[in-house]
């Protein structure tokens, strides 16, 4: 058994750096923001996911993923997450691969549309400027946000997914340090 | 950075607090204008001095964070002064009485004067979250009313006031629609600062302490206050002059100066009203 590797260096404000990071990028649905830089979690969870996670999730929070046994271990030493067994289960889902159909997600409820889940899909990059083309709150004309990785039928999904505005589930895209967030409310288009 | 008090975490609130806190904003800005309820802790302040403002701005504050805090308007107050006090103490971080310096500005009824930036952050103090409470008192139907998106309760309230005096006569606290979805309480702002709120650049948060409610206008996000076609919404401000700074534009407070009936008009916003006198003063 390999030894685990560290969690937040300073658990305090590391933790708030990722958050306002999150914060900032559900705000600004499709800008770049950096969280987890200096975090070394096993592989496949890369450091801006981890960070992610490591600022929100806890005992109160099922956690879903399909990162494997070591990150399995990293997880539940440093967020100490219950571990959900079922997609539909879960608050925080990961997933570093082919991610769980959004549709079959926890959207919340009408008078309760905050239960929805949040889903961190990791994708192999992402970039500003050209790419889907995001309108919404918090985006002032139009933001481009290139992602490479994107899901198969990503943005269909996403379509579904924001037609049950109120309800729904909001996505953070992570790669390496870099994370966007893609809230409830953003309308996606193909470039 | 000042060296904060030992013995207690950054900013004051344990790290299992803040992560609810923190999930609490997130869902809060990604359902624009719902209110969300939350496990609101006891501070060492009491209700109505803006403890739900106050654990928002400790779930967010940072080390690199310059804190502003105004009460109606002004830094000088006893709020304003015993909140930034308390964030110096308990988290060390800067703090200003100057809007543009700062990176969180935490306010009691207003919304200041200078236009804010996106690198801000606004968080109000709200005593009642829910728009609805004076027409329906049971939670528990508001809660459906807003899942209905169903605000015939409140046009009918403004449609009475029309009917009986001509006017709709609310000057603050003045209901809002936010993304056209979700009717909001502004906080008790007055009704001419609604305008600021629609596609601001700054994103703004709320925390009601007592009623345990956050929730948040993302930036440039429609919020429109409520009105009839042939009633629109008019912003409301004094029709005199700032007697300090001569402001025209800026919404005034009325002060009493004896007790043989003098008053005069002054801004409410002291910053505001403080930088245009000194640049006044450094023209002349």
């Amino acid at each position: 058994m390999s030894m685990l590797t560290p969690g937040f260096a300073d658990p305090v404000l590391d933790a708030q750096a990722a958050f306002r990071a999150v914060l900032d990028a559900m705000s600004r649905p499709g800008r770049l923001q950096n969280a987890g830089r200096g975090l070394t979690p096993p592989a496949p969870l890369a450091p801006a996911a981890a960070a992610v996670l490591l600022s929100l999730a806890d005992a109160a929070t099922p956690l879903w993923h399909d990162a494997g046994a070591e990150a399995d271990g990293w997880l539940r030493f440093h967020a100490g997450a219950p571990v959900a067994s079922a997609p539909q289960d879960a608050a925080f889902l990961l997933a570093t691969g082919a991610p769980p159909a959004i549709a079959m997600l926890d959207a919340g409820i009408e008078e309760e549309p905050e239960r929805g889940a949040t889903l961190l899909i990791q994708v192999e990059a992402l970039e500003e400027g050209n790419g889907l083309r995001l309108t919404g709150p918090g985006i002032e004309h139009e933001h481009r946000l290139l992602v490479r990785g994107l899901p198969e039928g990503f943005v269909a999904a996403w379509a579904a997914n924001r037609a049950l505005f109120p309800r729904g589930v909001d996505v953070i895209l992570c790669a390496g340090d870099r994370l966007a967030a893609l809230p409830r409310t953003v309308a996606i288009a193909e470039g | 950075m000042n060296a904060p008090m030992e013995g207690y975490n950054f900013a004051y609130l344990d790290e299992a607090t803040k992560r609810m806190l923190r999930r609490t904003i997130l869902k809060a800005v990604a359902v624009p204008g719902h209110q969300i309820p939350f496990g609101a802790r006891e501070m060492p302040l009491p209700y109505g001095w803006g403890t739900g403002g106050i654990q928002v701005t400790a779930a967010i504050l940072g080390p690199a964070d310059t804190l502003k805090v105004i009460d109606q308007g002004a830094d000088d107050t006893t709020n304003a002064i015993s909140i930034r006090r308390f964030f110096t103490r308990v988290a060390g971080v800067a703090t200003t009485e100057r809007t543009e310096d700062a990176t969180i500005i935490q306010t009691r009824h207003r919304i200041p004067e200078a236009p804010l930036r996106e690198d801000q952050v606004l968080v109000y103090q709200v005593p009642q979250p829910e728009p609805l409470s004076k027409l329906e008192p049971r939670r528990a139907e508001t809660k459906r009313l807003h899942a209905l998106a169903d605000y015939g309760l409140m046009h009918v309230r403004l449609y009475e006031d029309i009917a009986r005096l001509g006017h709709i006569a609310k000057a603050y606290d003045y209901p809002v629609m936010v993304n056209g979805r979700y009717l909001m309480s502004p906080s008790p702002i007055p009704a001419f600062d609604n305008p600021k709120m629609h596609r601001m650049a700054a994103l703004q948060l709320f925390g009601a302490g007592r009623e345990k409610r956050i929730y948040a206008i993302p930036p440039y996000t429609e919020v429109r206050s409520l009105d009839f076609e042939d009633h629109p919404f008019r912003p409301i401000r004094a029709p005199q002059a700032c007697a300090l700074c001569g402001s025209r534009e800026s919404y005034l407070d009325e002060v009493i100066t004896d007790d043989r009936g003098g008053r005069v008009f002054v801004c409410s916003d002291t910053d505001y009203c403080g930088t245009r006198v000194a640049a006044r003063k450094g023209a002349a």
